[in-house]
Protein backbone atom coordinates (compact mmCIF):
# COMPACT_ATOMS: atom_id res chain seq x y z
CA UNK A 1 0.00 0.00 0.00
CA UNK A 2 1.58 3.23 -0.97
CA UNK A 3 -1.21 5.33 0.67
CA UNK A 4 -0.38 6.67 4.26
CA UNK A 5 -2.05 4.15 6.55
CA UNK A 6 -5.03 4.90 7.97
CA UNK A 7 -6.89 3.08 11.22
CA UNK A 8 -9.50 1.77 9.11
CA UNK A 9 -7.08 -0.46 7.05
CA UNK A 10 -5.67 -2.12 10.00
CA UNK A 11 -5.87 -5.95 9.29
CA UNK A 12 -7.91 -5.89 12.36
CA UNK A 13 -10.76 -4.03 10.71
CA UNK A 14 -11.19 -6.20 7.64
CA UNK A 15 -13.69 -8.63 9.06
CA UNK A 16 -15.87 -5.48 9.65
CA UNK A 17 -15.65 -3.57 6.16
CA UNK A 18 -15.68 -6.87 4.04
CA UNK A 19 -18.03 -8.37 6.26
CA UNK A 20 -20.90 -7.76 4.02
CA UNK A 21 -19.10 -8.57 0.60
CA UNK A 22 -20.47 -12.05 -0.96
CA UNK A 23 -18.66 -15.12 -0.35
CA UNK A 24 -18.07 -17.44 -3.02
CA UNK A 25 -20.19 -20.14 -2.34
CA UNK A 26 -23.14 -17.85 -1.80
CA UNK A 27 -25.14 -18.59 -5.38
CA UNK A 28 -24.68 -22.01 -4.50
CA UNK A 29 -28.17 -22.38 -2.58
CA UNK A 30 -29.72 -20.67 -5.53
CA UNK A 31 -27.77 -22.55 -8.32
CA UNK A 32 -28.93 -26.05 -6.33
CA UNK A 33 -32.68 -24.39 -6.22
CA UNK A 34 -32.45 -24.14 -9.65
CA UNK A 35 -31.24 -27.53 -10.41
CA UNK A 36 -33.75 -28.78 -7.96
CA UNK A 37 -36.26 -27.28 -10.62
CA UNK A 38 -34.93 -29.37 -13.68
CA UNK A 39 -33.99 -32.18 -12.00
CA UNK A 40 -36.76 -33.38 -9.92
CA UNK A 41 -40.11 -31.81 -11.96
CA UNK A 42 -42.60 -34.34 -9.74
CA UNK A 43 -41.21 -32.58 -6.82
CA UNK A 44 -41.61 -29.29 -7.14
CA UNK A 45 -45.23 -28.92 -4.79
CA UNK A 46 -42.58 -30.54 -1.74
CA UNK A 47 -40.03 -27.95 -3.07
CA UNK A 48 -42.53 -25.03 -3.76
CA UNK A 49 -43.34 -25.74 0.44
CA UNK A 50 -39.78 -25.96 1.39
CA UNK A 51 -38.88 -22.25 -0.31
CA UNK A 52 -41.85 -21.02 1.41
CA UNK A 53 -40.48 -22.52 5.23
CA UNK A 54 -36.93 -21.49 4.44
CA UNK A 55 -38.84 -17.28 3.66
CA UNK A 56 -40.56 -18.12 6.91
CA UNK A 57 -37.66 -18.94 9.21
CA UNK A 58 -35.56 -16.13 7.67
CA UNK A 59 -38.48 -13.78 8.98
CA UNK A 60 -38.05 -15.24 12.08
CA UNK A 61 -34.27 -15.11 12.40
CA UNK A 62 -34.50 -11.39 11.47
CA UNK A 63 -36.53 -10.85 14.78
CA UNK A 64 -35.02 -14.03 17.11
CA UNK A 65 -31.59 -14.54 15.60
CA UNK A 66 -30.52 -10.71 14.91
CA UNK A 67 -32.62 -8.74 17.50
CA UNK A 68 -33.10 -11.25 19.95
CA UNK A 69 -36.62 -10.71 20.34
CA UNK A 70 -38.23 -14.27 21.68
CA UNK A 71 -41.40 -15.07 20.10
CA UNK A 72 -43.40 -18.22 19.79
CA UNK A 73 -46.20 -16.39 18.00
CA UNK A 74 -44.28 -16.01 14.37
CA UNK A 75 -47.07 -18.05 12.46
CA UNK A 76 -49.73 -15.07 13.31
CA UNK A 77 -47.66 -12.80 10.93
CA UNK A 78 -47.69 -15.90 8.52
CA UNK A 79 -51.63 -16.34 8.92
CA UNK A 80 -52.00 -13.10 8.39
CA UNK A 81 -50.13 -13.08 5.21
CA UNK A 82 -52.54 -15.85 3.84
CA UNK A 83 -55.49 -14.71 5.01
CA UNK A 84 -55.24 -11.11 3.38
CA UNK A 85 -53.90 -13.29 0.05
CA UNK A 86 -57.15 -15.64 0.42
CA UNK A 87 -59.40 -13.60 1.82
CA UNK A 88 -59.83 -10.97 -1.05
CA UNK A 89 -59.39 -13.69 -4.01
CA UNK A 90 -62.25 -15.70 -2.41
CA UNK A 91 -64.36 -13.03 -2.16
CA UNK A 92 -63.37 -11.64 -6.20
CA UNK A 93 -62.14 -8.68 -4.09
CA UNK A 94 -58.38 -8.56 -5.41
CA UNK A 95 -56.12 -11.51 -6.43
CA UNK A 96 -53.10 -10.33 -9.13
CA UNK A 97 -50.87 -11.78 -7.68
CA UNK A 98 -47.89 -9.82 -6.62
CA UNK A 99 -49.92 -6.66 -5.37
CA UNK A 100 -51.51 -9.56 -3.34
CA UNK A 101 -48.58 -10.45 -1.68
CA UNK A 102 -47.89 -6.59 -0.87
CA UNK A 103 -51.04 -6.44 0.58
CA UNK A 104 -50.04 -9.25 2.38
CA UNK A 105 -47.27 -8.01 3.96
CA UNK A 106 -48.41 -4.75 5.18
CA UNK A 107 -51.73 -6.46 7.02
CA UNK A 108 -48.41 -8.80 8.78
CA UNK A 109 -46.61 -5.35 9.05
CA UNK A 110 -49.59 -3.87 10.69
CA UNK A 111 -50.37 -6.31 13.15
CA UNK A 112 -46.35 -6.65 14.01
CA UNK A 113 -46.44 -3.04 14.76
CA UNK A 114 -49.83 -2.75 16.29
CA UNK A 115 -48.90 -5.96 18.91
CA UNK A 116 -44.91 -5.20 18.89
CA UNK A 117 -45.74 -1.15 20.20
CA UNK A 118 -47.37 -3.65 23.16
CA UNK A 119 -45.44 -6.57 24.05
CA UNK A 120 -42.21 -5.26 23.02
CA UNK A 121 -41.72 -3.57 26.31
CA UNK A 122 -41.66 -6.89 28.05
CA UNK A 123 -38.92 -9.36 27.94
CA UNK A 124 -38.29 -12.26 28.47
CA UNK A 125 -41.21 -15.56 29.77
CA UNK A 126 -43.55 -12.64 29.33
CA UNK A 127 -42.82 -11.41 25.55
CA UNK A 128 -43.24 -15.51 25.01
CA UNK A 129 -46.32 -16.19 26.24
CA UNK A 130 -47.84 -12.42 24.68
CA UNK A 131 -46.61 -13.43 21.22
CA UNK A 132 -48.26 -16.74 21.76
CA UNK A 133 -51.60 -14.64 22.96
CA UNK A 134 -51.58 -12.60 19.82
CA UNK A 135 -51.09 -15.49 17.39
CA UNK A 136 -54.39 -17.52 20.01
CA UNK A 137 -56.57 -14.50 19.48
CA UNK A 138 -56.12 -14.11 15.66
CA UNK A 139 -56.78 -17.98 15.72
CA UNK A 140 -59.75 -17.16 17.21
CA UNK A 141 -60.90 -14.48 14.98
CA UNK A 142 -60.12 -16.76 11.75
CA UNK A 143 -62.32 -19.53 13.26
CA UNK A 144 -65.04 -16.85 14.82
CA UNK A 145 -65.12 -14.98 11.60
CA UNK A 146 -66.62 -17.09 9.39
CA UNK A 147 -68.51 -15.16 6.76
CA UNK A 148 -65.03 -14.41 6.00
CA UNK A 149 -62.50 -16.52 6.55
CA UNK A 150 -64.31 -19.83 6.22
CA UNK A 151 -63.89 -20.68 9.85
CA UNK A 152 -62.40 -23.70 11.29
CA UNK A 153 -63.04 -25.44 7.46
CA UNK A 154 -60.72 -22.27 5.98
CA UNK A 155 -61.65 -20.84 2.13
CA UNK A 156 -61.18 -24.40 0.54
CA UNK A 157 -60.58 -22.92 -3.14
CA UNK A 158 -59.12 -19.84 -4.50
CA UNK A 159 -58.46 -18.70 -7.70
CA UNK A 160 -55.29 -16.95 -9.14
CA UNK A 161 -54.74 -15.52 -12.33
CA UNK A 162 -51.55 -16.08 -14.03
CA UNK A 163 -48.63 -14.20 -12.75
CA UNK A 164 -47.34 -11.09 -15.34
CA UNK A 165 -50.80 -12.63 -16.98
CA UNK A 166 -48.89 -15.15 -19.02
CA UNK A 167 -47.66 -17.79 -16.61
CA UNK A 168 -50.42 -20.46 -15.34
CA UNK A 169 -50.78 -21.56 -11.54
CA UNK A 170 -51.40 -25.06 -11.92
CA UNK A 171 -51.83 -27.26 -8.78
CA UNK A 172 -50.86 -30.04 -10.87
CA UNK A 173 -47.48 -29.15 -12.23
CA UNK A 174 -46.75 -26.47 -10.02
CA UNK A 175 -43.82 -24.78 -12.30
CA UNK A 176 -44.91 -21.13 -12.01
CA UNK A 177 -45.05 -21.67 -8.32
CA UNK A 178 -41.94 -22.80 -7.96
CA UNK A 179 -39.97 -20.24 -9.60
CA UNK A 180 -42.43 -17.64 -8.15
CA UNK A 181 -41.45 -18.37 -5.01
CA UNK A 182 -37.97 -18.74 -5.32
CA UNK A 183 -37.88 -15.58 -7.69
CA UNK A 184 -39.97 -13.75 -4.14
CA UNK A 185 -37.34 -15.84 -1.51
CA UNK A 186 -34.10 -14.28 -3.40
CA UNK A 187 -35.62 -10.78 -3.35
CA UNK A 188 -36.63 -10.66 0.54
CA UNK A 189 -33.40 -12.25 0.58
CA UNK A 190 -31.26 -10.09 -0.05
CA UNK A 191 -33.15 -7.36 1.41
CA UNK A 192 -32.70 -9.43 4.90
CA UNK A 193 -28.85 -9.74 4.04
CA UNK A 194 -28.61 -6.21 3.43
CA UNK A 195 -30.64 -5.49 6.49
CA UNK A 196 -28.37 -7.57 8.88
CA UNK A 197 -25.29 -6.43 7.67
CA UNK A 198 -26.17 -2.49 7.51
CA UNK A 199 -25.39 -0.15 11.07
CA UNK A 200 -28.92 -1.15 11.62
CA UNK A 201 -28.54 -4.67 11.56
CA UNK A 202 -25.94 -4.24 13.74
CA UNK A 203 -27.45 -2.06 16.36
CA UNK A 204 -30.30 -5.31 16.13
CA UNK A 205 -27.06 -8.05 17.46
CA UNK A 206 -26.09 -5.12 19.80
CA UNK A 207 -29.59 -5.09 21.73
CA UNK A 208 -29.14 -9.02 21.52
CA UNK A 209 -26.23 -8.98 22.86
CA UNK A 210 -26.68 -6.36 25.90
CA UNK A 211 -29.88 -4.66 25.55
CA UNK A 212 -28.74 -1.90 28.98
CA UNK A 213 -25.68 -1.36 27.33
CA UNK A 214 -27.38 0.25 23.96
CA UNK A 215 -29.56 2.04 26.46
CA UNK A 216 -26.42 3.13 27.63
CA UNK A 217 -24.98 4.35 24.34
CA UNK A 218 -28.07 6.57 23.99
CA UNK A 219 -29.57 4.28 21.22
CA UNK A 220 -33.56 3.81 20.91
CA UNK A 221 -34.09 0.51 22.11
CA UNK A 222 -37.23 0.37 21.71
CA UNK A 223 -38.22 1.95 18.50
CA UNK A 224 -35.46 -0.09 16.71
CA UNK A 225 -36.95 -3.38 18.11
CA UNK A 226 -40.04 -2.35 16.84
CA UNK A 227 -39.24 -1.58 13.60
CA UNK A 228 -37.44 -4.90 13.14
CA UNK A 229 -40.53 -6.86 14.31
CA UNK A 230 -42.22 -4.59 11.85
CA UNK A 231 -40.11 -5.34 8.80
CA UNK A 232 -40.19 -9.14 10.22
CA UNK A 233 -44.01 -9.79 10.30
CA UNK A 234 -44.20 -8.17 6.92
CA UNK A 235 -41.36 -10.81 5.65
CA UNK A 236 -43.74 -13.59 7.44
CA UNK A 237 -46.58 -12.19 5.97
CA UNK A 238 -44.72 -12.65 2.52
CA UNK A 239 -44.61 -15.97 3.27
CA UNK A 240 -47.77 -17.10 4.07
CA UNK A 241 -49.47 -15.32 1.17
CA UNK A 242 -47.00 -16.99 -0.71
CA UNK A 243 -48.15 -20.69 0.58
CA UNK A 244 -52.01 -19.49 0.55
CA UNK A 245 -51.28 -18.44 -3.18
CA UNK A 246 -49.69 -21.90 -3.97
CA UNK A 247 -51.42 -24.29 -2.35
CA UNK A 248 -55.14 -22.63 -3.71
CA UNK A 249 -56.24 -22.36 0.23
CA UNK A 250 -55.84 -20.93 3.49
CA UNK A 251 -56.95 -22.44 6.16
CA UNK A 252 -56.71 -22.54 10.35
CA UNK A 253 -53.33 -24.26 10.22
CA UNK A 254 -51.63 -21.01 8.91
CA UNK A 255 -51.94 -19.92 11.85
CA UNK A 256 -51.50 -22.10 14.60
CA UNK A 257 -49.32 -22.94 17.08
CA UNK A 258 -47.68 -26.10 15.60
CA UNK A 259 -46.37 -23.91 12.72
CA UNK A 260 -44.98 -21.52 14.78
CA UNK A 261 -43.19 -23.62 16.67
CA UNK A 262 -41.51 -25.77 13.54
CA UNK A 263 -40.06 -22.54 12.03
CA UNK A 264 -38.70 -22.30 15.56
CA UNK A 265 -37.02 -25.74 15.72
CA UNK A 266 -35.99 -25.22 11.96
CA UNK A 267 -34.25 -21.93 12.86
CA UNK A 268 -32.75 -23.46 15.93
CA UNK A 269 -32.01 -26.95 14.14
CA UNK A 270 -30.04 -24.96 11.37
CA UNK A 271 -28.10 -22.18 13.24
CA UNK A 272 -30.13 -18.81 14.63
CA UNK A 273 -28.56 -14.70 14.06
CA UNK A 274 -26.73 -16.95 10.99
CA UNK A 275 -28.72 -15.93 7.74
CA UNK A 276 -28.00 -19.41 6.21
CA UNK A 277 -29.26 -21.19 9.01
CA UNK A 278 -32.52 -20.91 7.71
CA UNK A 279 -32.31 -22.60 4.68
CA UNK A 280 -30.02 -25.32 6.08
CA UNK A 281 -32.51 -25.86 9.09
CA UNK A 282 -35.41 -26.36 6.55
CA UNK A 283 -33.72 -28.63 4.29
CA UNK A 284 -32.38 -30.47 7.04
CA UNK A 285 -35.88 -30.95 9.09
CA UNK A 286 -37.85 -31.63 5.64
CA UNK A 287 -35.49 -34.69 5.54
CA UNK A 288 -35.62 -35.87 9.00
CA UNK A 289 -39.05 -36.45 8.44
CA UNK A 290 -39.05 -37.48 4.98
CA UNK A 291 -36.75 -40.25 6.54
CA UNK A 292 -37.75 -40.68 10.28
CA UNK A 293 -41.23 -40.97 9.21
CA UNK A 294 -40.51 -43.90 6.88
CA UNK A 295 -38.72 -45.62 9.32
CA UNK A 296 -41.01 -45.05 12.49
CA UNK A 297 -44.02 -43.71 10.56
CA UNK A 298 -45.56 -43.36 14.67
CA UNK A 299 -43.01 -42.07 16.30
CA UNK A 300 -40.78 -40.04 14.00
CA UNK A 301 -40.73 -36.98 15.95
CA UNK A 302 -38.99 -38.81 18.73
CA UNK A 303 -36.17 -38.56 16.69
CA UNK A 304 -36.69 -34.90 16.16
CA UNK A 305 -36.69 -34.35 19.86
CA UNK A 306 -33.89 -36.08 20.87
CA UNK A 307 -31.64 -34.72 18.29
CA UNK A 308 -32.95 -31.17 19.49
CA UNK A 309 -31.28 -31.44 22.40
CA UNK A 310 -28.36 -32.60 21.43
CA UNK A 311 -28.06 -29.63 19.75
CA UNK A 312 -29.26 -27.44 22.22
CA UNK A 313 -26.59 -29.19 24.50
CA UNK A 314 -23.80 -29.44 22.78
CA UNK A 315 -24.60 -26.94 19.59
CA UNK A 316 -26.14 -23.68 20.57
CA UNK A 317 -25.45 -22.20 16.99
CA UNK A 318 -26.79 -25.25 15.10
CA UNK A 319 -25.92 -27.49 11.97
CA UNK A 320 -24.20 -24.60 10.60
CA UNK A 321 -22.24 -23.30 14.44
CA UNK A 322 -20.91 -26.86 14.15
CA UNK A 323 -19.72 -26.51 10.87
CA UNK A 324 -18.38 -23.00 11.83
CA UNK A 325 -16.74 -24.99 15.20
CA UNK A 326 -14.64 -28.14 12.93
CA UNK A 327 -13.62 -25.67 10.04
CA UNK A 328 -12.41 -23.65 12.66
CA UNK A 329 -10.65 -26.30 14.39
CA UNK A 330 -9.56 -27.80 11.59
CA UNK A 331 -7.65 -24.02 10.42
CA UNK A 332 -5.75 -24.11 13.89
CA UNK A 333 -4.79 -27.20 13.63
CA UNK A 334 -3.53 -27.13 10.22
CA UNK A 335 -1.63 -23.96 11.08
CA UNK A 336 -0.15 -25.62 13.74
CA UNK A 337 1.05 -28.73 12.35
CA UNK B 1 -17.98 30.17 35.25
CA UNK B 2 -20.90 27.45 35.41
CA UNK B 3 -19.79 23.89 36.36
CA UNK B 4 -19.94 21.01 34.04
CA UNK B 5 -22.31 18.93 36.02
CA UNK B 6 -23.87 19.89 39.28
CA UNK B 7 -26.66 18.52 41.57
CA UNK B 8 -28.67 20.39 44.32
CA UNK B 9 -30.19 18.77 47.38
CA UNK B 10 -30.33 15.70 44.89
CA UNK B 11 -32.04 12.28 46.99
CA UNK B 12 -33.17 9.48 46.32
CA UNK B 13 -35.59 7.24 48.42
CA UNK B 14 -36.71 3.73 47.91
CA UNK B 15 -39.53 3.39 49.97
CA UNK B 16 -38.04 3.91 53.46
CA UNK B 17 -34.65 3.75 52.54
CA UNK B 18 -32.45 6.56 51.56
CA UNK B 19 -30.32 5.97 49.04
CA UNK B 20 -28.93 9.03 48.02
CA UNK B 21 -29.41 12.23 50.66
CA UNK B 22 -29.35 16.04 49.79
CA UNK B 23 -26.60 16.08 47.65
CA UNK B 24 -25.02 18.86 46.77
CA UNK B 25 -21.94 17.69 44.23
CA UNK B 26 -19.87 19.87 41.51
CA UNK B 27 -17.95 18.24 38.97
CA UNK B 28 -15.82 21.34 37.14
CA UNK B 29 -14.71 21.39 33.26
CA UNK B 30 -11.62 18.70 32.61
CA UNK B 31 -11.87 17.88 36.70
CA UNK B 32 -10.16 14.63 37.44
CA UNK B 33 -12.87 13.49 40.52
CA UNK B 34 -13.76 10.56 42.33
CA UNK B 35 -16.36 9.27 44.47
CA UNK B 36 -15.51 6.89 47.73
CA UNK B 37 -17.25 5.95 50.31
CA UNK B 38 -18.01 2.10 52.38
CA UNK B 39 -20.17 -0.56 50.18
CA UNK B 40 -23.55 0.95 50.23
CA UNK B 41 -22.84 4.21 50.55
CA UNK B 42 -24.79 5.00 47.18
CA UNK B 43 -22.29 6.05 45.02
CA UNK B 44 -23.90 3.80 42.19
CA UNK B 45 -27.27 4.91 42.46
CA UNK B 46 -25.55 8.31 42.29
CA UNK B 47 -24.09 7.34 39.46
CA UNK B 48 -27.32 6.24 38.08
CA UNK B 49 -29.55 9.84 39.47
CA UNK B 50 -26.57 11.15 37.11
CA UNK B 51 -27.09 9.36 33.57
CA UNK B 52 -31.01 9.02 34.41
CA UNK B 53 -31.02 5.51 34.85
CA UNK B 54 -33.00 6.35 37.74
CA UNK B 55 -35.12 9.53 38.57
CA UNK B 56 -34.65 11.26 41.92
CA UNK B 57 -37.27 11.50 44.14
CA UNK B 58 -36.32 15.46 44.97
CA UNK B 59 -33.53 18.12 44.26
CA UNK B 60 -32.27 18.85 40.34
CA UNK B 61 -29.29 17.65 38.07
CA UNK B 62 -27.80 20.86 35.65
CA UNK B 63 -25.15 19.66 33.07
CA UNK B 64 -23.64 23.24 31.96
CA UNK B 65 -26.52 25.12 34.31
CA UNK B 66 -28.79 23.18 32.11
CA UNK B 67 -31.70 21.44 34.19
CA UNK B 68 -31.23 17.74 32.54
CA UNK B 69 -33.50 16.59 36.18
CA UNK B 70 -36.21 14.75 33.49
CA UNK B 71 -34.05 14.65 30.70
CA UNK B 72 -34.77 10.52 29.70
CA UNK B 73 -30.94 8.54 30.02
CA UNK B 74 -30.57 8.23 25.77
CA UNK B 75 -30.92 11.85 25.64
CA UNK B 76 -28.34 12.68 28.48
CA UNK B 77 -25.88 10.59 26.45
CA UNK B 78 -26.53 12.42 23.59
CA UNK B 79 -26.05 15.84 25.77
CA UNK B 80 -22.18 14.33 26.29
CA UNK B 81 -22.68 12.43 29.31
CA UNK B 82 -21.30 8.40 29.65
CA UNK B 83 -20.18 5.88 31.63
CA UNK B 84 -18.73 2.25 32.23
CA UNK B 85 -19.56 -0.29 34.37
CA UNK B 86 -18.33 -1.46 37.48
CA UNK B 87 -19.64 -5.09 36.15
CA UNK B 88 -18.93 -5.43 32.27
CA UNK B 89 -21.19 -4.94 30.03
CA UNK B 90 -20.56 -5.47 26.77
CA UNK B 91 -21.71 -6.79 23.44
CA UNK B 92 -20.14 -10.41 24.37
CA UNK B 93 -20.67 -12.31 21.19
CA UNK B 94 -19.04 -9.31 19.02
CA UNK B 95 -15.94 -8.34 18.01
CA UNK B 96 -14.10 -5.47 19.75
CA UNK B 97 -14.48 -3.35 16.38
CA UNK B 98 -17.98 -3.76 16.13
CA UNK B 99 -18.35 -3.37 20.04
CA UNK B 100 -17.09 0.32 19.73
CA UNK B 101 -18.46 0.88 15.93
CA UNK B 102 -21.89 0.06 17.81
CA UNK B 103 -21.28 3.34 20.43
CA UNK B 104 -19.47 5.33 17.41
CA UNK B 105 -22.40 4.91 15.04
CA UNK B 106 -25.13 5.97 17.63
CA UNK B 107 -23.17 8.80 18.09
CA UNK B 108 -23.11 9.91 14.63
CA UNK B 109 -26.28 8.98 13.63
CA UNK B 110 -25.64 6.19 11.34
CA UNK B 111 -27.13 3.45 13.40
CA UNK B 112 -30.54 3.70 11.57
CA UNK B 113 -29.15 2.92 8.30
CA UNK B 114 -30.58 0.09 7.10
CA UNK B 115 -29.50 0.05 3.49
CA UNK B 116 -25.44 0.96 3.37
CA UNK B 117 -23.59 -1.97 4.40
CA UNK B 118 -22.19 -1.01 8.11
CA UNK B 119 -18.69 -1.67 6.59
CA UNK B 120 -18.93 1.01 4.22
CA UNK B 121 -18.99 3.58 6.75
CA UNK B 122 -15.38 4.11 6.87
CA UNK B 123 -15.81 7.29 8.82
CA UNK B 124 -17.58 5.31 12.00
CA UNK B 125 -15.13 2.57 11.18
CA UNK B 126 -11.71 5.11 11.09
CA UNK B 127 -12.91 6.66 14.67
CA UNK B 128 -13.63 3.29 16.38
CA UNK B 129 -10.35 1.53 15.03
CA UNK B 130 -8.12 5.27 16.47
CA UNK B 131 -9.84 4.40 20.09
CA UNK B 132 -9.10 0.84 19.52
CA UNK B 133 -5.14 2.12 18.69
CA UNK B 134 -4.86 4.46 21.06
CA UNK B 135 -6.06 2.00 24.13
CA UNK B 136 -4.17 -0.64 21.87
CA UNK B 137 -6.90 -2.83 21.48
CA UNK B 138 -6.21 -2.66 17.51
CA UNK B 139 -4.96 -6.53 17.25
CA UNK B 140 -7.95 -7.66 19.15
CA UNK B 141 -10.40 -5.76 16.60
CA UNK B 142 -11.50 -9.06 15.16
CA UNK B 143 -11.45 -11.09 18.14
CA UNK B 144 -14.80 -11.21 20.08
CA UNK B 145 -15.19 -10.29 23.80
CA UNK B 146 -15.31 -13.28 25.44
CA UNK B 147 -11.38 -14.37 23.16
CA UNK B 148 -10.06 -11.62 25.53
CA UNK B 149 -8.57 -11.53 29.01
CA UNK B 150 -10.49 -9.27 31.41
CA UNK B 151 -8.44 -6.62 31.53
CA UNK B 152 -8.57 -5.97 27.97
CA UNK B 153 -12.25 -6.76 28.62
CA UNK B 154 -12.17 -3.62 30.81
CA UNK B 155 -10.47 -1.41 28.50
CA UNK B 156 -13.39 -2.34 25.81
CA UNK B 157 -15.69 -1.13 28.17
CA UNK B 158 -13.89 2.25 28.57
CA UNK B 159 -13.57 2.03 24.57
CA UNK B 160 -17.67 2.37 24.31
CA UNK B 161 -17.98 5.40 26.18
CA UNK B 162 -15.26 7.05 24.51
CA UNK B 163 -16.78 6.40 21.70
CA UNK B 164 -19.79 8.47 22.87
CA UNK B 165 -17.30 11.46 22.95
CA UNK B 166 -18.54 12.20 26.11
CA UNK B 167 -17.63 15.43 28.06
CA UNK B 168 -18.45 14.30 31.39
CA UNK B 169 -17.36 10.64 31.62
CA UNK B 170 -18.14 8.64 34.77
CA UNK B 171 -16.15 5.52 35.50
CA UNK B 172 -17.80 3.17 38.04
CA UNK B 173 -14.74 0.84 39.51
CA UNK B 174 -12.65 0.65 36.01
CA UNK B 175 -10.52 -1.50 37.49
CA UNK B 176 -12.44 -3.69 39.51
CA UNK B 177 -12.02 -7.50 38.87
CA UNK B 178 -8.43 -6.85 37.40
CA UNK B 179 -5.77 -8.46 38.59
CA UNK B 180 -3.02 -6.32 39.72
CA UNK B 181 -0.68 -7.50 37.10
CA UNK B 182 -3.06 -6.02 34.61
CA UNK B 183 -4.36 -2.98 36.42
CA UNK B 184 -1.25 -0.74 34.85
CA UNK B 185 -3.41 -0.83 31.28
CA UNK B 186 -6.15 0.71 32.61
CA UNK B 187 -4.41 3.06 34.99
CA UNK B 188 -2.82 4.26 32.21
CA UNK B 189 -5.49 4.35 29.86
CA UNK B 190 -7.70 6.78 32.29
CA UNK B 191 -4.11 8.49 32.33
CA UNK B 192 -4.38 9.14 28.93
CA UNK B 193 -7.87 10.29 28.78
CA UNK B 194 -8.56 13.70 26.92
CA UNK B 195 -7.80 16.16 29.48
CA UNK B 196 -11.29 18.56 28.41
CA UNK B 197 -13.24 15.63 29.40
CA UNK B 198 -14.54 15.62 33.14
CA UNK B 199 -13.99 12.18 34.64
CA UNK B 200 -15.62 11.44 37.84
CA UNK B 201 -14.09 7.43 39.19
CA UNK B 202 -15.49 6.02 41.81
CA UNK B 203 -13.59 2.89 42.97
CA UNK B 204 -12.61 1.41 46.17
CA UNK B 205 -8.82 0.97 45.47
CA UNK B 206 -6.85 3.20 46.92
CA UNK B 207 -4.12 3.86 45.08
CA UNK B 208 -5.81 4.48 42.09
CA UNK B 209 -7.99 7.27 43.89
CA UNK B 210 -4.78 8.82 44.98
CA UNK B 211 -2.92 8.35 42.04
CA UNK B 212 -6.06 10.21 40.00
CA UNK B 213 -8.27 12.24 41.37
CA UNK B 214 -7.25 16.00 42.00
CA UNK B 215 -10.71 16.04 44.41
CA UNK B 216 -12.27 13.73 46.16
CA UNK B 217 -15.64 13.60 47.49
CA UNK B 218 -16.62 10.97 50.30
CA UNK B 219 -19.65 9.27 50.49
CA UNK B 220 -21.65 7.63 53.44
CA UNK B 221 -25.01 6.75 53.39
CA UNK B 222 -26.33 8.24 50.55
CA UNK B 223 -24.81 11.89 52.08
CA UNK B 224 -21.89 13.84 51.15
CA UNK B 225 -19.44 13.12 54.34
CA UNK B 226 -16.32 15.11 53.18
CA UNK B 227 -14.54 16.93 50.07
CA UNK B 228 -11.57 17.93 49.21
CA UNK B 229 -8.05 17.21 47.98
CA UNK B 230 -6.43 13.98 48.19
CA UNK B 231 -4.18 15.44 50.92
CA UNK B 232 -7.26 16.62 52.84
CA UNK B 233 -8.81 13.42 52.77
CA UNK B 234 -5.76 11.59 53.50
CA UNK B 235 -5.79 13.37 56.37
CA UNK B 236 -9.02 13.76 57.89
CA UNK B 237 -9.60 11.65 60.49
CA UNK B 238 -13.40 11.26 60.59
CA UNK B 239 -12.77 9.91 57.14
CA UNK B 240 -10.19 7.78 58.10
CA UNK B 241 -12.53 6.59 60.84
CA UNK B 242 -15.45 5.71 58.55
CA UNK B 243 -13.11 4.46 55.42
CA UNK B 244 -9.68 4.71 55.21
CA UNK B 245 -9.48 2.99 58.22
CA UNK B 246 -10.81 -0.60 59.80
CA UNK B 247 -12.93 1.04 62.03
CA UNK B 248 -15.93 1.33 59.64
CA UNK B 249 -18.53 0.49 61.90
CA UNK B 250 -17.18 2.42 64.82
CA UNK B 251 -17.23 5.08 62.93
CA UNK B 252 -20.34 4.70 61.80
CA UNK B 253 -21.64 4.55 65.20
CA UNK B 254 -19.77 7.74 66.19
CA UNK B 255 -21.71 9.71 63.32
CA UNK B 256 -24.77 7.74 63.34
Amino acid sequence: MISPPRAHDHPGARALTERHRLRLWEPLPWLLALAFYFAFPQYLGFGTDLLVTILFAISLDLALGYAGIITLGHAAFFGAGAYTVGVLAYHGIWNEPITSLIAGAVVAAAIGLGSGLVLLRTTGLTLLMLTLCTMALLEEAANLGHDWTGGFDGLPSITIPPLFGLFEFNPLYPRTQYLYALGVLFLCFVFVRTLVYSPFGQSLTGIRENTLRMHAVGAPVRWRLVVCYTISAAVAGIAGGLWAQANAYVNLTTLGLDRAATVLIILVLGGYGRLYGAFIGAVAYMALQHFLSKVYPTAWQLGLGLLLVVIALFARGGILGLGDLLFRRRASGSTRS
Amino acid sequence: MTALLETRALSKSFGALRATSDVDFVLEEGARHALIGPNGAGKTTFINLLTGVLMPTAGRVLLRGRDITHVEQAERVKLGIARTFQINRLFRGLSVLENVYISVAERVGAASNMFTPAGRRRDVIEEAMQLLEALKLADDARHTIAELPYGRQRLVELAIALGQKPQVLLLDEPAAGVPSAESHIILDAIDALPKSIGVLIIDHDMDLVFRFAKRITVMVRGAVFAEGTPREIGGNPDVRAVYLGQATTGGAQAHG
